[in-house]
């Protein structure tokens, strides 16, 4: 099975403090961890699982700039076959629907059976995958928490719903599936992995590689516009307790005592 | 200006809670806005829902076809690409069957799409300006949609408060005979019922809730010696579930548990909404966190900025001494 899985770099929520710039233009990149967006990471150990099984190959993909190809790298050294950079100028300050029709031009120069994307990014929201399959009129399933291979015209999968239910599919290749974290538990990576896929070639595609018309992607074309950030002020606030940490200690023990927080 | 359409969940004949909000999110887009429910489904199940949506809506327009007994989002954005106008604004909830209908209906509408509106601030002739959060709700945008050939926008549950008003009085409008043959590569089998747990959290009264902030497997036990102190039970966040530290009937949220403690203890938690959806009947809420800007101090009643690591187990050791 030829795999392709969508991924993204981006700011690590658990290593930073994500904070405005001085402008409330965008968030302070200053000294940012990026790493993997942690759903795109559950997609590839996916696709890694399922051509274990299966026998084929797992490419990833990212539309981004030099910086991201740390993180191809860095999902090469877990076992993809192949990585592949989509930049150009052209594609700055695409929408999503900018990215989906990138990538659909990036897959219908190959031949895929499978396309993984995580289920959103940290700054996104949910909508590559969706669109990608329509641009593709592909079959998509969401939320995605399981994966069977039944033979190679279609897959059984299952879709996180609400209250921990899970909602049983059967789904025809070629599709779509957005990848929801806890599929899985993904492979570690050490430096020696990464230092053993430093010196492969990563080939990057542009509009002319992928037949693109520049004015169908990046800014000029993008119809969702973020216009400014800001830090909002939700409900009222919590009660900091501000004293030593033994101080604090015994604050708290008196407000559980008095909510019914001790037995 | 382009109509407004509210595209409704329901489940056993009951439109689900989203349905009144999205009233009130089309009265953000327009004050004089009369958006039309458009509902899809079959059987008793579907008119119960429709009749029942006039008390809301000027008028429903009821999808009803044997294929969609079943909410398959794949045969339901088929459905509305024939039957609603693209130039419309559609408004869906952003749960787990908005985000597998809405961005491909977008694409099949040839329309604008914008996912997990949480405000709505105008519409400015084409463009419609709404919030959105990033990184987990610590910091927000303001987005500039070009809505002049139509939009699908996903507005986050409870965001939206219902307004209070006279019945609508509304007629409901039978639009099935506008929809054709519906197909899909994919196939809805059965829904698999989540497995009940060692712990039901659903019915403690107090919670020593952990989330990614406990760092690995080895460290839950010094949740559950505090839990054990104090009489509580332990429950989790997502991230914990992820990586196997415990199991999923532990976890809160709106893919997991709803609980209704009387006090909440989140330790490590940042608060995203898909977890604070899981946290009803107003809980005393206890948050520590070692990042000052964990959107959870919004919503606590009570916040103490250090690490659970160090603090939780000092706090243990003076409630035994009690």
């Amino acid at each position: 099975m030829e795999i392709l899985v969508c991924v993204r770099r981006v700011p690590d929520t658990a290593e930073n403090e994500i904070a405005l710039n001085s402008a409330g233009s965008d968030i302070e990149r200053d000294d940012l961890v990026y790493s993997i967006n942690e759903w795109d990471n559950y997609a590839v150990e996916e696709a890694l699982q399922i051509v274990a099984k299966a026998g084929g190959n797992v490419t990833v993909v990212t539309v981004g700039g030099e910086d991201d190809e740390e993180v191809l790298r860095r999902e090469m050294a877990m076992g993809a076959n192949h990585g592949v950079l989509i930049t150009d100028d052209a594609f700055n300050g695409s929408d999503g629907k900018g990215i989906a029709t990138i990538l659909k031009a990036y897959v219908q120069k190959g031949k895929f059976d499978l396309i993984l994307t995580g289920v959103q990014a940290e700054d996104g929201g949910a909508q590559v995958g969706g669109m990608l399959a329509s641009l593709l009129d592909y079959p998509f399933a969401s939320l995605v928490n399981s994966i069977e291979v039944l033979d190679g015209k279609k897959l059984k999968i299952s879709r996180e719903i609400a209250g921990g239910n899970r909602e049983m599919n059967e789904i025809d290749l070629p599709c779509v599936l957005s990848i929801q974290t806890g599929i899985n538990e993904p492979r570690y990576v050490g430096m020696r992995g990464i230092r053993q896929v430093a010196s492969l070639e990563i080939p990057t595609f542009g509009t002319s590689e992928l037949g693109i018309a520049a004015n169908s992607v990046g800014d000029a074309a993008a119809k969702v516009k973020r216009t400014d950030y800001f830090v909002p002020a939700l409900g009222k606030g919590a009660e900091m307790l501000q004293g030593s940490r033994e101080e604090n200690i015994v604050s708290l023990i008196g407000l559980l005592k008095a909510k019914g927080g001790l037995k | 200006m382009a109509r407004i359409f509210a595209y409704i969940e329901h489940k056993g004949g009951v439109a689900d809670d989203s349905a009144v909000e999205l009233v009130a999110a089309a009265k953000d887009i327009d004050p004089a806005a009369s958006p039309t429910a458009v509902v899809t489904g079959w059987g008793a199940d579907l008119d119960a829902v429709c009749n029942a949506l006039t008390a809301s809506y000027a008028e429903v327009w009821k999808i009803a076809n044997e294929t969609l007994a079943y909410p398959n989002a794949e045969l339901v954005r088929k459905a509305l690409a024939e039957v609603v106008p693209h130039d419309s604004l559609v408004l869906v909830p952003h749960d787990h069957f908005g985000v597998d209908l809405a961005p491909g209906l977008s694409i099949q509408t040839n329309s604008t799409f914008v996912s997990d509106v949480v405000a709505i601030e105008a519409l400015d002739g084409a463009f419609l300006k709404v919030v959105r959060q990033e990184y987990g709700g610590q910091v927000s945008t303001h987005v500039r949609c070009d809505v002049s050939s139509g939009a699908v926008v996903n507005l986050r549950p409870g965001s939206f408060k219902p307004l209070e008003g006279p019945p609508a009085n509304g007629t409901v409008i039978d639009k099935s005979s506008e929809v054709g043959a519906l197909t899909s590569g994919r196939r809805y089998l059965e829904t698999v019922v989540a497995e009940a747990g060692d712990v039901d959290i659903s019915k403690q009264a107090v919670l020593v809730s952990i989330g990614r902030g406990i760092q690995e497997k080895d460290n839950v036990g010094i949740a559950q010696e505090l839990a054990d102190a104090m009489g509580a039970a332990v429950s989790c966040s997502r991230p914990v579930v992820d990586a196997k530290w415990l199991e999923k009937s532990r976890q809160v949220g709106s893919s997991g548990q709803t609980v209704k403690p009387k006090v909440y203890m989140a330790c490590g938690i940042s608060g995203s909404f898909q977890h604070l959806a899981g946290l009803k009947g107003n809980p005393y809420i206890i948050a520590i966190n070692k990042n000052p800007k964990a959107p959870i101090f919004q919503v606590a009643d009570v916040g103490i900025v250090d690490d659970i690591l160090e603090f939780l187990p000092e706090l243990t050791t003076k409630i035994r001494e009690l």
